[in-house]
């Protein structure tokens, strides 16, 4: 019920800033729309909605932007350089890491973050086994490929979501 | 000078575009593609959202732009990993010159 709650006043909060007037039709629209939203869908999302509020989770989920952004950064200008070059030095591949993270969330964060970062793409995910196309396979050790791959945000990701 | 920083943020997300559409026309398979795509075309449209948040301020146009950044960095990279596993699925093979692909050693179940 909590869960619903909080899901009613995000969608409501999205709506408003949407359609950014303070006209009275337009709240009650927005309120009559997140209220059906929460009824009808509900039940689709995710549970643990109001744990990740706790003020630890947001301290970690801060920390994560900017390291996030640094990374997604350096994957641009990863993949800039592979583009420019004359010869195009890729030596790709489709590698298996394994991964700790069970929540659904957390995986989710965890697979878009790799996807978004230099020279990785989640493929599949089957149970704790993720499937990566890596653009530039440098080492062919499954260890060594998951510490490269999946450790650098699997620590904090873990401190938000699990 | 908000114009200016704006401007500037619009050009490096024009950029990145640019890099991303010469990896698709340069990269040899679907896969090293989608990096390409992904990666680049995602980091570029956000910096162009957010150069013209940049400018017009906290207003109608800037709030939606900044969202539209969010939903673009959400849902960019869920649609390449739909489509690359769907492409994986329906059989398309990896560039000859590809080292390894532990995916296509799995027996799925048949659905």
């Amino acid at each position: 019920m909590v869960n619903r709650i909080v899901y009613c006043i995000m969608l409501f909060a999205m709506w408003l800033l949407l359609t950014w007037s303070p006209d009275i039709e337009n709240v009650t629209a927005g309120l009559f729309v997140a209220v059906i939203c929460t009824v009808l869908f509900g039940h689709l999302f995710f549970d643990n909605a109001v744990r990740i509020l706790s003020p630890r989770r947001v301290f970690w989920f801060l920390v994560y932007i900017p390291f996030f952004l640094m990374h997604m950064v350096r994957a641009n200008l990863d993949v800039a350089y592979r583009v420019l070059h004359v010869d195009v030095p890729i030596r790709p591949g489709i590698v298996k890491v394994k991964t700790t993270l069970t929540s659904d969330l957390g995986l989710t964060f965890l697979a878009n973050s790799i996807t978004l970062t230099p020279g990785t793409l989640t493929v599949d995910i089957i149970g704790s086994d993720m499937y990566i196309h890596w653009i530039y396979v440098s080492t062919d050790d499954p260890e060594n490929q998951t510490a490269v791959i999946v450790t650098r945000f699997e620590n904090i990701i873990k401190r938000i979501f699990e | 000078m908000t114009d200016t920083l704006g401007l500037i943020f619009i050009l490096i997300g024009v950029l990145f575009d640019l890099f991303g559409c010469i990896g698709l026309v340069r990269l040899p398979d679907i896969y090293n593609r989608l990096q390409a795509a992904t990666k680049c075309v995602t980091l570029g449209t956000c910096m162009i959202l957010f150069g013209l948040f940049v400018i017009t301020g906290i207003s109608s146009a800037g709030i939606l732009s900044l969202l539209c950044a969010l939903f673009v960095l959400f849902t960019s990279p869920v649609g390449a990993h739909a489509l690359a596993r769907a492409a994986h699925r329906y059989g398309i093979k990896l560039w000859d010159g590809s080292v390894t692909d532990k995916y296509a050693d799995i027996d799925r179940p048949e659905h």
